[in-house]
């Protein structure tokens, strides 16, 4: 399936009709550097367009993850607790939070405008 | 305008992710990553370009006296070639900096100091200098690299014999390949290693040197995020979060370091009372990283604030130093304000790590 990205450097893809998964940008993992720990949402957890739902830190900074997304969570990916280095490793294989919600692709970038957009970072 | 070190185009061509820290350009770390780095210095030996720092040089009869005067240790029985840490101090026992005093000879002393606080430092030593003293600001002509991890010595010795190096001594005049320089065996990450000072034209060639001679050893060049965790580890203060111009020595839990006996001592009355806040390490028992700047509650109530605090890459622990009120100096359970959620942490004895 296709992700979307938000102007904030998370993806969203769809996984089936009603449900989403999504993660952070390759771009977002490596500006962050080493990930040590993710402060994420819980099954049940609103999530709203462009308002944070967790935490990512690296050794030197905290940055807020918002959601593309509208719904409620419906799994969070438990690896991550211990190994959230996994968002270092496989960026765009790792998703974060699962999420019953449908894609908005009118407020999201195809994975081809982000790149682009990317490369002018 | 942001000052350079001697390495600045080294780090900017090798991948050195350039920030400002004490108004110079250094690199934060290189392509490979902090946690990477820390590991580095850890196992193997790291090299760290620490030329930003400052350097004064006093000279003259009373040289020892000024000193004795403005800094917090007793430097009256050290010897030449050896070390010791300080703290230059107000009259009312606040910290202007931190600092390394090396006896070169019997009436000249080399002092490292903090590269944040050069202008400062210097100011200060100036406005109460006495007697028969000369003192040089020297910074900008020295460079200075770290080369710190349990490899270092296997490095080092395969450039010049230091066989008979204690911790806290020093050998000046030593010729690397020609280039004259300084060597202490001294370091900010709780690992064992060595302090190179030299010529700030000298430094780059030395730097390429020393990665060119440890390769088989697995040395690697690091920058300062590492530098701040390994010190945090250690719970090495760092001047601008443990020390800073609003707190004492023995509020950072520096008192090794006060010297009160000493014949004439700015702060000796200041530093003779009780601190009222006291340095304490904490380990955070719920999953979080306590920060710089976050508050500490004890029973519910706010009492102090995190100076320093990360997750440690070598405990995989969250680990944070803090000051409290000194009648809790004793007590175990706190908790710590992470962005509006209190986590619970315990307190642990410092430091964190010891090699």
């Amino acid at each position: 399936m296709e992700k979307y990205y938000a102007e904030s450097h998370e993806w969203v893809m769809a996984v089936d009709e009603n449900t989403v998964v999504v993660g952070i940008s390759d771009y977002a993992q490596h500006a962050l550097g080493d990930i040590v720990f993710l402060s994420n949402a819980e099954v049940g957890d609103t999530v709203i367009f462009g308002e944070r739902f967790g935490d990512v830190e690296s050794v030197k900074a905290v940055s807020e993850i918002l959601s593309p997304v509208d719904g409620k969570v419906v799994e969070v990916n438990q690896d991550l607790e211990d190994t959230p280095e996994l968002l270092n490793a496989k960026p765009l294989e790792t998703w974060i939070i699962k999420v019953d919600g449908k894609i908005d692709p009118s407020k999201l970038m195809t994975e081809e405008v982000y790149l682009a957009l990317d490369k002018g970072h | 305008m942001e000052k350079i070190t001697p390495l600045f185009n080294w780090h900017k061509n090798n991948n050195g992710n350039i920030v400002e820290f004490g108004g110079y350009l250094m690199p934060l770390h290189y392509s490979s990553g902090i946690l990477h780095e820390h590991h580095v210095v850890r196992t193997k030996v790291g090299l760290f370009d620490v030329s930003h720092m400052g350097e004064f040089h006093f000279s003259g009869k009373d040289a020892l006296t000024n000193l004795q005067y403005l800094i917090s240790n007793d430097f009256s029985d050290l010897e030449i070639d050896k070390t010791r840490y300080g703290i230059l101090v107000r009259k009312d026992g606040t910290a202007v900096d931190d600092l390394l005093v090396y006896r070169m000879a019997e009436e000249e002393y080399l002092v490292v100091v903090n590269a944040a606080n050069i202008d400062k430092d210097e100011a200060y030593i100036k406005e109460h200098l006495f007697g028969d003293v000369k003192f040089q600001n020297i910074s900008e002509d020295c460079g200075q690299i770290a080369i710190q991890g349990p490899l270092s010595q296997e490095l080092l010795k395969r450039l010049t014999p230091i066989n008979d190096m204690p911790y806290y001594t020093f050998k000046g005049n030593v010729t690397i390949a020609g280039k004259n320089v300084l060597v202490s065996r001294t370091g900010y990450t709780g690992e064992d290693g060595y302090e190179i000072y030299t010529a700030a034209a000298d430094t780059e060639f030395l730097w390429n040197l020393f990665l060119e001679t440890g390769k088989d050893l697995g040395v690697e060049p690091c920058g300062l995020g590492c530098r701040d965790t390994l010190r945090l580890e250690a719970a090495m203060p760092l001047y601008g979060h443990e020390l800073n111009d609003e707190t004492t020595p023995l509020e950072a839990g520096l008192s090794m370091f006060v010297k009160l006996n000493k014949e004439k001592f700015i702060a000796q009355e200041a530093l003779s009372e009780k601190p009222l806040k006291r340095r304490i390490g904490l380990q955070l028992i719920d999953r979080g990283i306590a920060r710089e700047h976050c508050d500490v509650y004890f029973n519910g109530e706010k009492v102090g604030i995190v100076s320093s605090g990360t997750k440690s890459p070598t405990l995989n622990q969250s680990i944070a130093m803090a000051f409290v009120p000194a009648e809790l100096f004793k007590e175990t359970q706190f908790e710590i304000d992470v962005r509006g959620k209190l986590l619970k942490a315990e307190k642990v004895k410092l430091p964190f790590y010891k090699r």
